[in-house]
C-alpha cells in the first residue's frame, strides 16, 4: 500500500518529521518499505504570467518574453520553447533558481538580457515532458511557489502489510492507527448523507447471503462524466500508486484508497431488471474489465441483473456493465463480500485486483453506507448529477459479528514475559477502539467491526505486545530443563561425514533439486521422473533421483571454465516413487551421497607424475572413508557407467549405492573430454562407523609367506579372497593381496595374484610344518576352486 | 732419545698428509706394522742391558701410544669431514612445495550451517529433519494456514505434476509439527513432558529467482515448547545466538511487528551491524514468534499448559553477510573458484 504523506497528515498529524513516523509505522507492524520524496529538489520556482513573447532580433528559434511573477515589474526572459505564448501561466525559475543540475542566473543570449528561466516538466522532473513550457491551470495565482502549488514537498510512503491487517488498506485505517500508538487526535472527513433528489432506483437481490449479506446501491442520473478530476485527487492516486482515468472511475478509487471500501459503478442504462449478488450457473462466461473472457467456476460469485453476468463480485466488473466517458446514469455499489467468499478466486484465474486483495482479507463490513455516501457528495460534486435514494439490502444473521475475547491479563504476561499490570493492559487495547469490560479476573474484549484479525485471546497479546513495543520487552536469557543430548558414537554424523570426504580433496556442493528431465533418461534411465507441475525453468522441470546427473554438471560447468581436476561431492535428497515410502506417501526422498573426481588423480606438482584419476582412486577414497567398515563391490551395469566399469557397493551384505567410470556416450554427448569416476551411496550408510572392539595382541612372533597364484584373468579378485578366507585355519591371521601381474612369463590368458599370508598363535611359536600345512592348504584351494596354480 | 721423538713428529706429520682411510692404513703400517718403525724399535729393546731395556721400553711405548692417538684421532677427522661432505651433498631445496594430495572443503552454506547447530547444540538444542516432498497438510494446514488463507500467496509454491496433495515445502517449518508429534508420541504419557528444544535445517522452495533469490533455498527453524516460555525468551535466544554467530558484541538486533499464520505475536528480526560495508543498515535475517496455539493443537500439545517459541531463518543471506558475497546464485552454481574459497 503507498500513499501520500501529506495526505495521511490531513487526517492527523503527529508532531513528527518523516523518518520518525516511518519509523514508528514500521515498529508498530506496518512496515515502511521506501519513503521517498514526492518531487525532486528545487527552488525558487514561481507560477509566472507570460504577458507578452516577441521574436529574438538574432536568434530564430528564441522568444523575448514578459513574465510577470506576482513581485515586482514584469521580468524579461529569453525562452526557446515553442510553446511559449502571452496570457499562459508556466513554471518560472527566478534569479538564483536551483534546478536539478544547474543554478539559474542573469544571462545574455545572443546578445538580449534573460532573467530567470521557464520551465519545461521535465526540467522540474514532474514528468517526462520536455516538448515545451509546463502549463498551469488558469486559477494558479501567479507569483506562488509551484512547491506549494504542486505540494512537491510531500513524501510518498510504501508500505508491506501483513494479510491480518486489512483495516489498514486505507488512508483512514493508517491514520486510525497511528493516532492510537501516537495518541493524536484523529480527523477523518465528515460523512454527512445526500439527500435523494430523484427517485430513480434499482432492485437488489441477495441470492447467496452468507457470501454477500449487504448491499448498497443508489442511482446517480445526469452526470457529467467528461468533468475534469480535481488536481488534489489526481495527485492523491498518483502519489497512491493509481493512475488517474476518468472522473467517475478516480472518484471510486479515491474512495477506496481512502475509507477502504472498494465501489463499483455500473452504466445504469446497461442494467435490465434487479442487480443479484449471486453464484454462477453452469457455463456461465464474463468478459471482464481487462478484456479477458473467462469461463465462471462454481465457487465465484458473481454480480448479475436478470439479463446478463455483470461482474465478478468483489474482484473485478465487466466491460459490458462498466462507466465510459459517454455515461450520465450510475448505478453505484458498494457492498460487503464475506472473505471466504472473495479469498483466492481471482488467483484461481490467475491475477488480482486492488478490490480482491481487500475483501479477501476483510473490509468494514461497516462501511457500505458510508462510503456510497461519501462517493455521491465526491460525484455531485465533480461530475454533477442528481442522486437516488441508497437502497441496503442485508441479511443481518449472515454478517460477520464481533464476540468478545476473553482475555487473562496473567496469562498475557507470561506469554510476553513482562509485567504489565491490568491497568495498563486495559489501557493499551482501549488506545486501538477495542472496547475492554472486567470480567472477574479477566477482561473481555469487543474488537470494532474492521478488525478481522481479533478472535482469540492471542490475538489480543498480540496487540497488547505491538502497542507496549517490541524494544520494550527485554531479552531474557531463558531458563531451561537440562539434560544432555545424546552422541551416539558408532554413527558419524553428516558433518564428520563431510569433513572426512573433504579431507580426501573432494569439494562440496549444492546444487539443484530439480534438473533436466533428459539428465534423469540419461543418467537414471528414468523415464516416467516426478514433475513439477509449475518449473521455474523448462531445465529444471522433475525432481532428481540420483545425486550423479549434477555433479556431471558441476564438471561440465568447472570445464568450460578452464578447470579440468574436479573433485566434487554432495550430501542431498534424491526423490522416487514409492507407493509404501514414509512420511509423505508415494515419495521415497533418501538422503544420498555422491563422488566426483575427474581429471589428474593429484593436482599437478614437481615429483610426480601426472596419470588421470581412475576407478580404484574413487574406490580407495570410499574405502578409506568408510573404514573400519569394509566394502564389497560387485561388478553390475549401471545406465550412467560404463558396462565394464561400473560395481554395486554393499556394506554389511547391503547394497548401499554405486561406483563406475561415466559411460563415454555421455561423455561425448555433454561433451566432458575425459570420463568422471562417480559414485553414489546411501547417506546413512555412511554414517554407521561401528564401535571398536578389542581383541589381544599376540606376543608370539608371526610367520609371513607369500604366495602368487597364476589363474584366469577374469577371475574377480575378491571371489578369491573369499574362498581363501573361508578355508583358512585358525593360525592365518591376514592375507593380502599384494601384486597383480600380467605380462611376460605367463599366460597372456591369465594373471598372476600374489598374496601376503601373516600366521600366528596367541599361545606359542609356530612349527614350520603347521606352517607349511595351513600355506598348502589355501594353495590346495586355489588349485581346487580356480583352477590356479602356483607360480614357480 | 731424539729418535723417538722424531718418530712421533714423523707420524703426526704423515697422518696429517693422509687424505683418506686408505692413505692412513698406509701411512699406520709405516710405523706400527710388523715391519714399522716403532715395531723395529720394541724389536731392538732385546740387545739391551736389562737396566737399559726397562726404561728404554717404557719410553717406546710411550712414544707408541702418542702415535696411536695421532692415528685415532685422524681417522675421526677423517670419518667427520666424509659424513660433512655426504651431508653437504643431501641437502634439499627446503623451499619447494611439499607433496601429496590437496584436501577439499565444504560449502560455504555447510559451514554456516554446522555453526548454527553447534551453537544451539551447546544449549541443548537437538537437530531434526523433515522431507522435502512435503504434503500440502503439514506445509499448510498444519501451520494454521487453510485452503484460500492469504497468507498462501506469500508463498509461491511449487506443485507436483498430478498429485494435487503434496509440494515441495516452501519452508521448514512443517518440520515443527512432525517433531511436536514424535515428541508426543515418545513423553506424552508423562507427568511432566521434556521440553522441545530443537532446529531443523533443510532446503527449501519457492518460485523465484533473481540475485537475491533462488528457487532453491535454506532454512533453519528453530522451536523450543515448554511449560513457560516466553516472547522475552525469544528475544534472549536470537540475540545470544545472532551476536555470537557474527562474533560481535555490539551487534544490534531488532524485532519488527509481523505476520506469520503459524506464530503470534510474530516478529521479523533485523540486525545491523557497527562496523565494515553494511554499517548502520538493518537487515532483516529471520522471522520468528510465539507458536500459535492452533499449531501446537496440530502437534498434540496442550497450548494451555505448554507455549513455545519458533523461528525461522535465512542460512544463505546469513552466509552472505558474514562472508561479504553479494550473489546468491554463486551458492549453487557449483564454481570450484568461487566454492574452494571457503576450505
Amino acid at each position: 500500500m503507498q500513499f501520500s504523506e501529506h495526505w495521511l497528515r490531513s487526517f492527523v498529524d503527529p508532531a513528527l518529521d518523516s523518518d520518525a513516523l516511518g519509523q514508528l509505522l514500521t515498529m508498530a507492524g506496518l512496515e515502511v518499505e521506501e519513503a521517498k520524496p514526492a518531487g525532486v529538489p528545487f527552488s525558487s520556482v514561481v507560477v509566472g504570467q507570460i504577458l507578452s513573447t516577441e521574436a529574438h532580433p538574432d536568434a530564430d528559434r528564441l522568444k523575448v518574453c514578459k513574465v510577470d511573477v506576482g513581485q515586482g515589474d514584469p521580468l524579461q526572459i529569453v525562452c526557446g520553447a515553442p510553446n511559449a505564448a502571452a496570457g499562459m501561466k508556466v513554471p518560472c525559475a527566478l534569479v538564483g533558481a536551483s534546478l536539478p543540475g544547474f543554478e539559474i542566473k542573469k544571462a545574455k543570449l545572443r546578445g538580449v538580457a534573460s532573467f530567470g528561466m521557464l520551465c519545461s516538466a521535465r526540467e522540474l522532473g514532474l514528468s517526462g515532458e520536455h516538448a515545451g513550457l509546463h502549463v498551469f491551470a488558469d486559477d494558479a495565482a501567479v507569483g506562488t511557489d509551484v512547491r506549494e502549488l504542486l505540494d512537491l514537498d510531500d513524501t510518498v510512503f510504501e508500505i508491506k502489510l501483513t494479510p491480518n491487517r486489512a483495516d489498514c488498506l486505507s488512508l483512514a485505517g493508517v491514520a486510525r492507527e497511528l493516532a492510537a500508538i501516537t495518541d493524536t487526535p484523529l480527523t477523518l472527513p465528515e460523512v454527512a448523507p445526500v439527500a435523494p433528489t430523484i427517485d430513480d432506483r434499482r432492485a437488489i437481490v441477495l441470492d447467496a447471503p452468507q457470501a454477500c449479506p449487504r448491499f448498497c446501491g443508489r442511482v446517480i442520473r445526469s452526470v457529467d462524466a467528461r468533468a475534469q478530476t480535481p488536481a488534489w485527487m489526481k495527485r492523491r492516486l498518483e502519489r497512491s500508486g493509481i493512475r488517474a482515468i476518468s472522473a467517475l472511475v478516480d472518484i471510486t478509487n479515491y474512495v477506496m484508497l481512502e475509507l477502504g471500501q472498494p465501489l463499483h459503478a455500473y452504466d445504469n442504462t446497461k442494467l435490465t431488471g434487479a442487480v443479484h449478488a449471486r453464484f454462477p450457473q453452469p457455463g456461465e462466461t464474463l468478459l471482464l474489465l481487462n478484456e479477458q473472457t473467462i469461463a465462471l467456476d462454481a465457487d465465484t460469485l458473481l454480480i448479475a441483473d436478470d439479463a446478463a453476468v455483470l461482474g465478478m463480485a468483489g474482484i473485478m466488473g465487466g466491460e459490458d456493465s462498466g462507466i465510459s466517458l459517454e455515461t450520465t446514469d450510475l448505478f453505484l455499489e458498494a457492498a460487503f463480500f464475506a472473505p471466504d467468499a472473495i479469498a483466492g478466486r481471482a488467483r484461481q484465474y490467475g491475477f488480482s485486483s486492488d478490490a480482491s486483495h481487500r475483501f479477501e482479507r476483510g473490509v468494514d463490513f461497516a462501511l457500505p453506507p458510508v462510503a456510497i455516501e461519501r462517493a455521491t457528495r465526491l460525484i455531485l460534486d465533480i461530475c454533477g448529477g442528481q442522486a437516488g435514494p441508497v437502497d441496503t439490502v442485508e441479511s443481518t444473521a449472515d454478517l460477520p459479528t464481533r464476540p468478545a475475547v476473553r482475555l487473562r491479563p496473567a496469562r498475557a504476561r507470561q506469554v510476553m514475559g513482562i509485567a504489565l499490570d491490568d491497568t495498563q493492559i486495559a489501557a493499551l487495547l482501549t488506545r486501538v477502539h477495542l472496547n475492554v469490560v472486567s470480567d472477574g479476573d479477566a477482561f473481555l474484549v469487543t474488537p470494532p467491526s474492521y478488525r478481522f484479525d481479533i478472535e482469540i485471546e492471542v490475538d489480543l497479546i498480540e496487540e497488547l505486545v505491538r502497542l507496549h513495543g517490541y524494544d520494550n520487552i527485554p531479552a531474557q536469557t531463558p531458563k531451561g530443563m537440562l539434560s544432555m543430548l545424546p552422541r551416539p558414537e558408532a554413527r558419524r554424523d553428516l558433518w564428520q561425514v563431510r569433513r572426512l570426504v573433504a579431507d580426501r580433496d573432494y569439494q562440496e556442493l549444492i546444487t539443484y533439486a530439480f534438473v533436466e528431465d533428459a539428465w534423469e533418461a540419461d543418467f537414471c534411465a528414468n523415464a516416467a521422473p516426478i514433475r513439477l507441475a509449475n518449473p521455474i525453468a523448462s531445465q529444471m522441470n522433475v525432481m532428481r533421483s540420483s545425486l550423479v546427473p549434477g555433479l556431471v554438471n558441476a564438471l561440465r560447468v568447472n570445464r568450460k571454465r578452464q578447470n579440468n581436476r574436479v573433485r566434487a561431492f554432495e550430501i542431498g535428497r534424491c526423490f522416487l516413487r514409492d507407493t509404501d515410502a514414509q512420511p509423505v506417501a508415494g515419495y521415497h526422498q533418501p538422503v544420498r551421497i555422491g563422488l566426483l573426481a575427474a581429471g589428474p588423480a593429484c593436482a599437478e606438482q614437481w615429483g610426480v607424475s601426472t596419470r588421470q584419476v581412475d576407478f580404484f582412486d574413487l574406490k580407495g577414497d570410499l574405502e578409506a572413508v568408510f573404514a573400519p567398515v569394509t566394502l564389497r563391490f560387485q561388478a553390475q551395469p549401471h545406465p550412467a557407467l560404463h558396462p565394464g566399469r561400473s560395481a554395486a557397493v554393499f556394506a554389511d551384505g547391503v547394497g548401499i549405492g554405486f561406483i563406475g567410470e561415466l559411460h563415454p556416450k555421455w561423455v561425448q554427448k555433454y561433451e566432458l573430454g575425459t570420463a568422471p569416476i562417480v559414485c553414489e551411496i546411501d547417506a546413512p550408510a555412511f554414517q554407521a562407523a561401528g564401535l571398536p572392539v578389542y581383541a589381544p595382541i599376540s606376543r608370539q612372533p608371526a610367520v609371513v609367506r607369500d604366495m602368487a597364484l597364476v589363474m584366469d584373468q577374469k577371475t574377480p579378485v575378491s571371489h578369491v579372497l573369499d574362498a581363501l578366507q573361508a578355508v583358512a585355519m585358525p593360525i592365518v591371521k591376514a592375507i593380502e593381496l599384494f601384486d597383480v601381474y600380467q605380462g611376460k612369463g605367463i599366460d597372456p590368458e591369465k594373471k598372476s595374484l600374489a598374496f601376503r599370508v601373516l600366521m600366528q598363535d596367541t599361545q606359542r611359536t609356530l612349527e614350520d610344518a603347521e606352517v607349511d600345512a595351513a600355506v598348502a592348504a589355501l594353495v590346495q584351494c586355489a588349485e581346487a576352486k580356480f583352477d590356479a596354480s602356483l607360480r614357480g | 732419545m731424539n729418535d723417538l721423538d722424531s718418530l712421533v713428529q714423523q707420524a703426526r706429520a704423515d697422518f696429517a698428509a693422509a687424505a683418506d682411510s686408505t692413505a692412513l692404513d698406509v701411512a699406520k703400517s709405516r710405523f706400527l706394522g710388523k715391519s714399522g718403525a716403532v715395531t723395529q724399535q720394541l724389536k731392538s729393546l732385546g740387545q739391551l742391558a736389562a737396566d737399559e731395556r726397562r726404561t728404554a721400553g717404557a719410553r717406546i711405548n710411550a712414544a707408541k701410544s702418542e702415535i696411536e692417538a695421532l692415528l685415532e684421532a685422524r681417522r675421526e677427522a677423517l670419518r667427520d669431514a666424509l659424513l660433512a661432505a655426504q651431508l653437504a651433498a643431501e641437502s634439499l631445496d627446503v623451499t619447494l612445495p611439499g607433496r601429496g594430495a590437496d584436501k577439499g572443503g565444504l560449502h560455504p552454506v555447510s559451514r554456516t550451517l554446522e555453526r548454527i547447530e553447534t551453537l544451539f547444540r551447546s544449549i541443548g538444542f537437538d537437530v531434526a529433519d523433515g522431507p522435502e516432498i512435503e504434503s500440502d497438510f503439514f506445509n499448510f494446514t498444519a501451520l494454521n494456514t487453510p485452503e484460500n488463507h492469504p497468507a498462501r500467496s506469500m508463498h509461491d509454491t511449487f506443485y507436483l505434476e498430478g498429485d494435487d496433495d503434496v509440494l515441495l515445502r516452501t519452508h521448514t517449518s512443517p518440520v515443527q509439527v512432525r517433531t511436536m508429534r514424535a515428541h508426543v508420541a515418545a513423553y506424552g504419557d508423562r507427568a511432566h513432558m521434556p521440553e522441545i528444544r530443537v532446529i531443523m535445517p533443510g532446503r527449501v522452495y519457492r518460485v523465484d529467482s533473481d540475485a537475491t533469490h533462488s528457487p532453491m533455498f535454506h532454512q533453519v527453524e528453530g522451536l523450543w515448547v515448554g511449560e513457560n516460555i516466553s516472547f522475552a525468551d525469544l528475544k534472549g535466544v536470537i540475540g545470544d545466538f545472532l551476536r555470537k554467530f557474527f562474533e560481535s558484541d555490539d551487534l544490534q538486533v531488532r524485532f519488527r511487528p509481523s505476520f506469520f499464520p503459524f506464530t503470534e505475536p510474530s516478529a521479523e528480526i533485523d540486525v545491523a551491524f557497527m562496523h565494515g560495508e553494511m554499517k548502520g543498515r538493518w537487515l532483516e535475517i529471520a522471522g520468528c514468534g510465539m507458536v500459535h496455539p492452533n499449531v501446537l493443537r496440530h502437534g498434540g500439545i496442550d497450548p494451555e499448559r505448554y507455549t513455545g517459541f519458533a523461528f525461522g531463518m535465512g542460512p544463505d543471506r546469513l552466509t552472505m553477510l558474514r562472508y561479504g558475497i553479494n550473489d546468491l546464485r554463486l551458492f549453487f552454481e557449483g564454481d570450484l573458484r568461487f566454492l574452494s574459497q571457503f576450505r
